[in-house]
């Protein structure tokens, strides 16, 4: 199962180094990972999405990302309300005939054109993993040249369901 | 007014020191007694302060020495040992003694040397990252960039190795930071806002094992090295006794509870007794305390106490349900937990019926091996051993047939006797941990248990013994081969000795007479006697070559993939 990990670690030399190296001693696998600063700058946020066999799995992962000395808080969001993002630039290959055509195609993902040549437009989309992903397959049979994808970005809601509705660990 | 502010700012005084002489108050702080390491070029600043400093450094003959001495030392004095090494080979040396610590839970502070900032990056001369390479087996690690970071660096780690789940802590110095003057600060309050460690436990949880305890009618304690790291076998006596909760203890656990008691069932596992194995097989509420359930443990884990509600009690939340699910999980530390358990104890229990078929196993099925005339049996080495020691010696090993007969029977009723490399099954690691122990123990006969094979993995160190006139007793179990490899061999590998046999070795009597050091190579249970006699009393090292029988097998056994029911070898 997916899983989406938000750390919130101490921005420090090798912390990075750290947290994958102890997924990968783990053998848990990163689907994606995104790392930037928070309000304060001395404190980084790391969301990761991870594929986990199970739960006992995926709260040893917490525990072992939260056992790092300069990780401050580990939150598994994936059972949380939460919102997150993903932008991602896609260069497609255009003609004269089909440019129009890709800039129809594009408006429901409000997806804008950042960069036009005479062989192709590079676009940017922001949102879910499920609509980037809808976007590219639309956007395949045109012929997709490269693609740069920045991974998932998130943050639990501000009204959460009750406690008792969320995914019980045994401790923390 | 503007003058005597100006005098006022020039009373200021900013004494500057080396980063080096921080070192050494950095380490004075702590009140250390005692370096083991092994100098070089990058840590030439570091021991050039150590030359005028009052601290002892203990020069092993190799890096592994200095940390396995280190580990030792640790061990039997609860205090962290302190680790000094160079950049490059002298710090990639003591790689499997810090695995070895990391796996173990033994606090360590580990000093390496680097090459000059400048140079960091550019494959200089002795230069290896060793932050990177013991990033996935220390605690923590640090590398110094500023020489007025190594007070509160120092400060950090000595409090990182020693708190929580202990382990080791590595920093490592690069050459021109030992160098460079620095300003003196009074040590600050430390702030590691990433390291909170739970030591006292949830009262919720705990009331909830007190309700469990109540139900059973076949609890079992499992005691791991957690009681003996946190002090805890005054609490655990009283628990187990409290209630009649019979004890098993892990491999490293040993010393934690006393053997003679009759609580006691000895040791579980892959080499445990009949009782403990059963025990944990047919409980119905195990008690797990400072013990990770290894795999060596608890054998195939579908057959591991599989009726049982599992109550898991460490101070490392990832221990639990990291092998085996837990039903009452509860983060703290043994000591906290088990006197919060004692405080709060319900009515006594009523399980006689437990105690009864427990005491059968236990005499029905006893350790037990073939005694022979003509051949010292191993396992009657470690009975005479512990006899001619009285039981109160510290007791080091290294990995294999040798460790599980010492384990099995060198009976110990104290803590912090045995020290073993049990988690990455060190060999070469029972002799120079055995230095440690006695440098850290003096008052104490230290004797270090070794087989022919791993003894020759790290036998350089005689020469500390002969530098310090240490009277370390090594203990040789010689059945020229490696025993356990041998073993399984013959097991599992219908006797296709593999590399595993050593018949051409050296006379290690005439090897530690290079050293200055006196031995005996003993045949026959009256040799032993007599010359371990003379050693302890004689208050000098001493090698005894043991000649044992050189098929003798370690017994009981799960085989791998078995569960803890699936003995063999149960009646000798």
């Amino acid at each position: 199962m997916k899983r989406i990990i938000s750390a919130t670690v101490m921005n420090e030399s090798g912390v990075l180094n750290r947290l994958t190296g102890l997924l990968t001693k783990r053998q848990f696998n990163i689907e994606d990972i995104t790392v930037g600063h928070t309000e304060d700058p001395s404190i980084s946020k790391v969301t990761l999405t991870v594929w986990v066999e199970d739960d006992r799995k995926a709260e040893q992962l917490v525990k072992q990302l939260h056992k790092q000395i300069n990780i401050i808080k580990v939150r598994d969001l994936t059972n949380m309300a939460l919102v997150s993002r993903e932008l991602a630039l896609i260069k497609v290959l255009t003609t004269p005939d089909t440019r129009s055509e890709i800039k129809m195609l594009i408006e429901p993902f409000r997806a804008t054109v950042l960069d036009v040549s005479l062989e192709n437009v590079t676009l940017e989309v922001t949102g879910d993993s499920e609509k980037v992903d809808a976007l590219i397959e639309l956007l395949r049979p045109y012929g997709i040249k490269e693609i740069s994808r920045t991974g998932i970005t998130a943050i639990p809601r501000g009204t959460q369901k009750k406690v008792l509705e969320l995914h019980p660990y045994s401790i923390m | 007014m503007k003058a005597s502010w100006v005098a006022e700012k020039k009373t200021v005084e900013t004494s500057l020191v080396s980063g080096a002489e921080l070192f050494i108050q950095g380490l004075q702080n702590e009140q250390v007694e005692v370096i083991f390491g092994y100098p070089g070029g990058a840590v030439l600043p570091i021991y050039d302060a150590l030359y005028k400093a009052e601290l002892k450094h203990v020069l092993t003959r190799h890096e592994q020495g200095a940390i396995h001495a280190a580990q030792g030392y640790a061990r039997v004095t609860g205090k962290p040992g302190v680790v000094l090494a160079t950049s490059g080979p002298g710090a990639t040396n003591l790689v499997t003694g810090i695995a070895d610590s990391m796996i173990d839970s033994i606090p360590l502070v580990i000093f390496t040397g680097q090459v000059a900032t400048q140079v960091i990056g550019t494959d200089a001369f002795q230069e290896a990252d060793i932050v990177g390479i013991t990033m996935p087996i220390t605690k923590h690690n640090y590398q110094v960039q500023k020489a007025e970071d190594l007070p509160r660096i120092i400060q950090e780690a000595f409090h990182i190795a020693t708190t929580g789940r202990k382990g080791p802590v590595l920093i490592d110095i690069p050459k021109d930071v030992a160098v460079k003057a620095a300003e003196q600060k009074a040590p600050s309050e430390i702030r590691l806002p990433g390291y909170q460690p739970t030591v006292k436990p949830n009262i919720l949880q705990v009331k909830r094992l007190n309700e469990a305890l109540q139900q059973s009618k076949k609890p079992v304690i499992l005691a791991g090295a957690g009681v003996l790291a946190a002090q805890a076998e005054v609490e655990l006596l009283t628990f187990a006794e409290y209630y009649g909760i019979p004890v098993v203890q892990t491999l490293l656990g040993l010393g934690g509870f006393p053997a003679e008691n009759s609580l006691s069932l000895g040791m579980g596992g892959m080499h445990g007794t009949y009782a403990a194995n059963m025990a944990l097989y047919e409980s119905d509420l195990l008690i797990g305390i400072g013990a990770r359930f290894d795999d060596r443990l608890t054998g195939n884990l579908d057959h591991f106490a599989k009726d049982a509600v599992v109550a898991h009690i460490d101070v490392d939340p990832a221990e639990i349900g990291k092998n085996v699910p837990a039903e009452i999980p509860i983060v703290g530390c043994a000591k906290e937990t088990l006197s919060a358990l004692n405080q709060s104890a319900g009515d006594k229990l009523n399980i006689k019926d437990w105690h009864y078929s427990l005491t059968n196993y236990k005499t029905e099925f006893p350790l037990t091996y073939k005694k022979n005339e003509s051949e010292l049996k191993p396992q009657y080495v470690m009975e005479i051993l512990h006899e001619a020691t009285e039981g109160n010696a510290i007791v080091s090993t290294d990995v294999g047939q040798h460790q599980m007969w010492a384990a099995q029977y060198y009976k110990f009723s104290t803590s912090n006797r045995w020290i073993t490399s049990g988690g990455l099954g060190t060999m070469g690691f029972g002799f120079p941990a055995a230095i440690g122990a006695k440098i850290g123990r003096p008052d104490l006969p230290v004797i270090a248990v070794v087989g022919d094979g791993g003894f020759q993995m790290t036998l350089q160190e005689l020469g500390v013994l002969q530098d310090w006139e240490l009277p370390v007793i090594v203990v040789i179990v010689n059945n020229k081969s490696l025993g356990m490899v041998r073993q399984w061999q013959e097991i599992f590998y219908e006797k296709r000795y593999s590399q595993s046999l050593l018949d051409i070795q050296p006379d290690f009597i005439k090897l530690a007479s290079a050293y200055g050091i006196d031995g005996q190579r003993v045949e026959n249970e009256e040799d032993l006697r007599k010359a371990l006699t003379a050693a302890l009393r004689s208050q000098k090292p001493f090698v005894l070559d043991c000649v044992v029988s050189a098929d003798e097998n370690v017994y009981p056994m799960i085989a791998p993939g078995k569960g803890l029911h699936e003995m063999i070898g149960v009646r000798g």
